[in-house]
């Protein structure tokens, strides 16, 4: 069974965001590396860029194939999570914590409205 | 059931070169120099004394190189069903005709008007190519699959700019099941790739794709059938589409096996297509190699043809290279010449009449596969498969934590080289088995009792196949740790 915290929002192409105050945490749901399997690479954006709703912001490479990551929510990126440089295993073992992606500024908090709560994610992992 | 005899203990791991070698001893013995001795580094500046080289007798050496020979696994020591490498065998009258002195002696910096034998061979290889995919031309000049991909491409994009066309269409459609070299192929080609996805049965999703298209796509790069293992039921319409949009249509042909005399790809409506001779055509891959493309390709791009191409003029066979629209060359010489060799004894020996017999075959023993073991391993689409199946095995995933890797590595310790894992992408767990033509019944059934038992085991004791293989010179290999810590050299230990 995957584990889907019940206090993040969660995109149909497997990304989570965690939002506080206008900054939003986004990461790979643990369906997703559970999926991926051991992620050896992670390219992320740089700190800075803008980026929409849906948009490709950056990809994940395992033993198994390579995944596009895509912005659940529009923003500004404020920080990439540089550990995954050297430890891009903290994706398997920590999505939820210090496995996490980047952070955004976001430019519309009520666009988290559209996304999914952890029991429509469920529906979508089966 | 029959309880399958398998290899239980461990390999023991072999020894290295370095650690048979004893200071001193050698190989052979040479006479003392009678020249006069000259001070290397005086020479060469530096001498390197950290090569540490090996140092054996012959006898050494033969059995260092014969015990390994043994831990290898390959078509000839048994079943190898790698989805999408067509795996087969080879027959070994291919590696007689290769060696014919006339051939296996020829030197590529050659004349070419001493080779009338040589171009012989490549028209005639050609010829048949024409006559197999129902193409105009064939070159056989691009090196293995992906470079004939690229070179199809590089056609079309001198096609469009020929036309005046070359910057407006600047998109090629690359289905989601594709295998990964199409979208590489367009991207090095300067392209810009949009995904078009595949519907619940397995068939590219038509709305998507009259969505997708409009005056800026150049190309669609189709496998036919998709690497699902189906055959497109909508191909024709397809063609029909893209060419209404003023587009042109790729076949990919790394499942040629499913339609070598049954059905030609030209007929479908295909614009252009790659062949891999070393999988459809028997010439050796696998390690063994090298690879050896060939592309098909309708009138309408002859022009742009790469250099030379060879052609029939009035009674002879030459090398054109007065071909003031084409792309150039694509490698420095024309294609694997001993490979088209292979390529032509293949062909000859089983002749126009036979040729169907090679997907006849190779579509039954899929289907005997899939059938003999839909009740362990469900098809991805029950319907009746091409050359190879595509199964999943997502319930030892959800109820009992076994991955479709786990399965592959159990079927090393019952002595089979595992299928294809994780590809298509789009089906989870997912095997893809090619068994080919060449396997008799016997050796499908032993294959099919393997994987059946083997997922008993998953029910019953997951860590046997977690812990798989058992019985190797080496068990579960670290994957992670070889691709971040990537290092091929050997260094001595002192």
């Amino acid at each position: 069974m995957s584990n889907i915290p019940t206090d993040l929002k969660y995109a149909k192409s497997h990304e989570w965001v965690s939002l506080d105050g206008d900054v939003a945490t986004i990461g790979i749901t643990d369906f997703a590396q559970s999926e991926l399997g051991d992620v050896v690479y992670v390219e992320l954006p740089e700190v800075g860029r803008t980026l929409q709703a849906g948009e490709t912001f950056g990809s994940v490479e395992s033993v198994k194939t390579v995944s596009d990551v895509y912005a659940p929510i529009a923003g500004e990126v404020i920080e990439v999570n540089g550990s995954l440089g050297a430890q891009s295993e903290l994706v398997n073992s920590d999505p939820y914590g210090k496995g996490f992606m980047l952070k955004i500024r976001v430019s519309d908090a009520s666009a988290l409205g559209g996304l999914l709560d952890a029991e429509g994610y469920q529906a979508v992992v089966g | 059931m029959n309880t399958l005899s398998f290899r239980t203990k461990q390999m023991p791991e072999p020894k290295l070169i370095f650690d048979r070698s004893s200071a001193g001893r050698v190989g052979c013995n040479l006479p003392k120099a009678d020249t006069p001795e000259v001070d290397l580094a005086a020479v060469l500046g530096e001498v390197r004394e950290e090569l540490n080289l090996p140092e054996v007798g012959e006898l050494e050496l033969l059995r260092h190189f014969t015990n390994l020979s043994h831990i290898n696994f390959g078509i000839e020591t048994g079943f190898y069903p790698l989805g999408s490498c067509t795996m087969k065998y080879n027959p070994k009258i291919n590696e007689k005709t290769a060696g014919l002195p006339g051939f296996a002696n020829l030197h590529p910096m050659q004349p070419v008007e001493t080779i009338p034998g040589a171009l012989d061979v490549l028209i005639g290889v050609q010829d048949m190519l024409c006559a197999i995919t129902g193409f105009d031309e064939i070159t056989l000049q691009p090196l293995a699959g992906a470079h004939g991909e690229m070179t199809c491409l590089m056609l079309i994009k001198a096609y469009y700019e020929a036309r005046g066309e070359g910057q407006k269409r600047h998109i090629v459609l690359v289905p989601d099941s594709a295998h990964g070299t199409n979208p590489a192929s367009a991207a090095r080609c300067g392209y810009d790739v949009r995904p078009i996805p595949t519907n619940a049965e397995g068939n590219t999703d038509l709305e998507a794709l009259e969505k997708a298209l409009d005056d800026s796509v150049a190309a669609l790069m189709l496998t036919n059938p998709s690497t699902l293992g189906l055959f497109e039921p909508n191909i024709e319409k397809i063609c029909a589409m893209v060419h209404a949009a003023g587009g042109q249509v790729f076949c990919d042909g790394a499942n040629m096996n499913a339609m070598v005399g049954t059905t030609r790809p030209g007929d479908h409506g295909f614009d252009c297509m790659h062949l891999n001779l070393h999988k459809t055509f028997s010439t050796p891959h696998g390690g063994g190699g090298p690879g050896c493309g060939a592309i098909g390709l309708m009138k309408h791009l002859e022009p742009y043809l790469p250099v030379p191409v060879i052609r029939r003029s009035e009674m002879k066979v030459i090398a054109d290279y007065d071909r003031p629209k084409t792309i150039g060359r694509v490698s420095a010489f024309y294609g694997q010449f001993l490979m088209e060799v292979r390529a032509y004894t293949y062909l000859r020996a089983y002749g126009k009449e036979k040729m169907a017999d090679i997907s006849r075959y190779a579509v039954l023993n899929a289907n005997y596969v899939r059938a003999r073991l839909k009740d362990v391993l469900p098809p991805a689409h029950d319907r009746p498969c091409m050359h190879e199946c595509i199964l999943t095995a997502e319930k030892y995933k959800k109820e009992n934590g076994v991955r479709a890797l786990d399965i592959s590595k159990r079927l090393i310790d019952y002595g089979f080289h595992p299928p294809t894992n994780y590809f298509p992408l789009i089906v989870p767990e997912c095997f893809m088995i090619e068994p080919t033509e060449t396997e008799t019944k016997e050796t499908l059934d032993e294959f099919c009792d393997a994987l059946i038992q083997i997922c008993h085991e998953a029910v019953e004791n997951p860590d046997l196949l977690h812990d798989a293989p058992s019985t190797q010179i080496v068990g579960r290999l670290d994957e992670t740790a070889a691709v971040k810590n990537l290092d091929v050299r050997w260094w001595p230990k002192s």
